[in-house]
């Protein structure tokens, strides 16, 4: 009885789910592994050491948390609103290739200026990038579902054409020049001796954007009509609370949060351009963002878990032979688990049922 | 400048809108049953490697089509369970269904092959004429299922479902039947599609090849409103551009990424309603 009172106080009933999620995503794994005639405790285990077996593993995996952590909250904030943001991805492209041109064009700025406004002016991009479906969708009804996912592809061909071209620095790899010292984040291998890690001071932001993003949603106006509006449209309309306005505004802050992650990738992990360098952040947000129930600090320890399985996939394909593409596989179903949240239901509570009869 | 013109590029444009026509067609069916299917590029991608292996295993490119549609049909089953019978998100489960086709081939690719980023080189389809089989395949389904859909009984009753299922259910219209039905019909076209990516075009499978082909059929789709007959012409408009991007590089300076653009850029103008208005099925992922 007492454990019940504590799992009611903790609210650890809500985690029932994405854990439950996790546990059947890392089953069928499994079941995959031993397929292919692996041992799936060993790949596991070597995932797990190749993702924290020392410092800068640690390090590499966190860093490769820091865009999901952001993309997750994008994607998670407009879920709030009752928006589907796919267009996550096209949004820190488009942010990411405005803080390449603010961070290589302008010469001679202190830090102090230029590093803010290279972030500052992702974060426009990104926003502006994001806005034009949210107001498509508030002025003209359309779903944002297929103009985000039109617009994302308009970003690809729109960095590719930029990257390739005009923003081309000289060579055979499709890149931007480098980032200007004064607009580049502070990596930890440049005061750890230790780390060759490229985990930078993005991490710092990424959970800043958390606290400003759980603060927005919970502790002010803005915040609670957006999440009226995604709560019900209708009632909040009723209640005085203008759909459309929110609407616009939930998809502007998502694309902000995007556009952070874009400039966290170029001007922080990168310290460049490098056309292709994101390997589907964007949609890996979605994922963590069903996965941390739209709540930040869910978000955040979301975006670690899956940090965790493609930092350490590489060791694991390197140690056992698994392919990393596994990881890929693994956060496709621990997604549909979350979203048919009745299959993990069904799962464990029939498991609660056998106990109970013998 | 001329010679870019003529028939090689119509030639072109039908061999480039095939597979998006095929797509369209597949995609519009599972929207009329009101599922949202943001999901084409996964199935055409799982099609496009399973046609490969089946191909290279039993070295009949006849049997990998077979293979193209198996791997769409059971993506689309999986789509059609979680979405259906689950009742998840259908953008999500969509979501889902694309990134474990990615994730699916390349493992795949890795346990079958040995290889990463490329298959071996199987036995492609025979050459009917200026084009693969399955060109022809699409031109005869957009007939088929043009008349399929406004001349028969189970047209209408897929009609019934998009636009209103509870009022279809009353009449007697198994409703959940027709949904899994036609989910994993628009799957199986998908995985054609993408055979005649992988062993109409070309004879390998290649990590990722449908590169958003998946969601310009989706483009089609909506630019054609949810028509057989409008889907055609979009995916042709669709093919065109890009056929002409193809043979004018070098020759015009306009940047191939600008007329790649166009697909995506006619659909969000033609959904704002700026020019014809597009209308989804009323009861599009209820």
């Amino acid at each position: 009885m007492d454990i019940m009172k504590i799992i009611r106080a903790l609210r650890l009933k809500e985690l029932v789910l994405p854990l439950g999620a996790i546990f059947l995503g890392l089953l069928v794994g499994a079941i995959m592994i031993l397929w292919i005639g692996k041992n799936p405790l060993f790949a596991y285990a070597s995932l797990f050491y190749g993702a924290f077996g020392d410092l800068n593993s640690i390090a590499n995996t966190l860093a490769r948390a820091t865009p999901l952590i952001l993309t997750g909250l994008a994607v998670a904030f407009a879920f709030r609103c009752g928006l589907f943001n796919i267009g996550v991805e096209g949004q820190l492209l488009v942010g990411g290739l405005s803080a390449a041109y603010v961070g290589t064009v302008l010469n001679g700025l202190p830090l102090i200026v230029h590093l803010p406004l290279t972030i500052l002016s992702a974060m426009v991009a990104s926003a502006i990038w994001a806005a034009i479906p949210g107001i498509l969708k508030a002025k003209r009804g359309v779903h944002e579902v297929i103009n985000t996912i039109m617009m994302n592809f308009i970003a690809y061909a729109l960095v590719a054409f930029v990257i390739t071209g005009p923003l081309k620095a000289p060579g055979q790899i499709p890149k931007s020049a480098d980032i200007l010292e004064t607009a580049q984040l502070i990596r930890l291998s440049e005061f750890a001796q230790w780390s060759t890690s490229r985990l930078n001071t993005g991490i710092l932001i990424a959970l800043l954007a958390c606290i400003v993003i759980y603060y927005l949603l919970w502790k002010t106006t803005i915040g609670y009509e957006i999440r009226a509006v995604g709560l019900n449209p209708f009632a909040a309309e009723y209640g005085g609370i203008s759909v459309n306005r929110n609407i616009i505004l939930a998809m502007v802050i998502s694309g902000m949060i995007a556009g952070l992650a874009g400039a966290e990738r170029v001007i922080g992990f990168h310290g460049s351009f490098i056309l292709g360098f994101s390997p589907g952040y964007g949609f890996e947000g979605i994922a963590v963002a069903l996965l941390g129930k739209n709540h930040p600090v869910g978000v955040i320890l979301a975006a670690i878990l899956f940090g965790t399985l493609s930092s350490g996939g590489r060791w694991m394909a390197f140690n056992t032979g698994v392919p990393t593409e596994l990881v890929t596989v693994l956060q496709a179903v621990i997604i549909f688990f979350v979203a048919a949240e009745q299959i993990v239901a069904w799962f464990f509570r029939s498991k609660k049922k056998t106990r109970q009869v013998t | 400048m001329l010679d870019v013109f003529g028939i090689p590029l119509l030639l072109a444009t039908i061999r480039s809108a095939s597979p998006l026509i095929i797509t369209a067609i597949g995609g519009l069916f599972a929207e009329r049953a009101g599922i949202i299917n943001i999901a084409l590029e996964g199935k055409m991608l799982t099609g496009a490697f399973m046609a490969v292996v089946i191909a290279y295993f039993t070295g009949n490119p006849w049997l990998g089509v077979f293979g193209g549609i198996f791997g769409g049909a059971f993506l689309a089953l999986i789509h059609a369970v979680v979405s259906i019978k689950y009742k998840a998100n259908q953008v999500v489960s969509g979501t889902a269904i694309n990134i474990l086709a990615i994730g699916l081939t390349g493992f795949l690719l890795q346990v079958f092959f040995g290889v990463a980023g490329t298959s071996p080189s199987v036995n492609k389809l025979p050459s009917w004429g200026p084009f693969n089989p399955l060109v022809y395949f699409g031109l005869v389904l957009v007939v088929v299922a043009h008349f399929f859909i406004y001349y028969t009984p189970q047209g209408l009753r897929l009609r019934a479902v998009g636009e209103h299922p509870a009022a279809a259910e009353t009449v007697g219209i198994n409703v959940t039947r027709l949904k899994y039905f036609f989910v994993v019909l628009s799957g199986a076209l998908a995985g054609i599609a993408g055979a005649a990516l992988s062993i109409g075009d070309l004879s390998v499978f290649v990590n990722q090849m449908t590169a958003g082909r998946g969601f310009i059929a989706l483009a089609a789709m909506i630019f054609g409103k949810w028509t057989p007959v409008g889907a055609l012409f979009a995916a042709l408009l669709f093919g065109f551009a890009e056929a002409l991007q193809i043979r004018l590089q070098g020759i015009v300076p306009i940047p191939r990424e600008f007329v790649q653009m166009i697909p995506y850029v006619f659909t969000m103008i033609i959904l704002a309603g700026f020019v014809g208005k597009a209308t989804p099925p009323a009861a599009l992922g209820k």
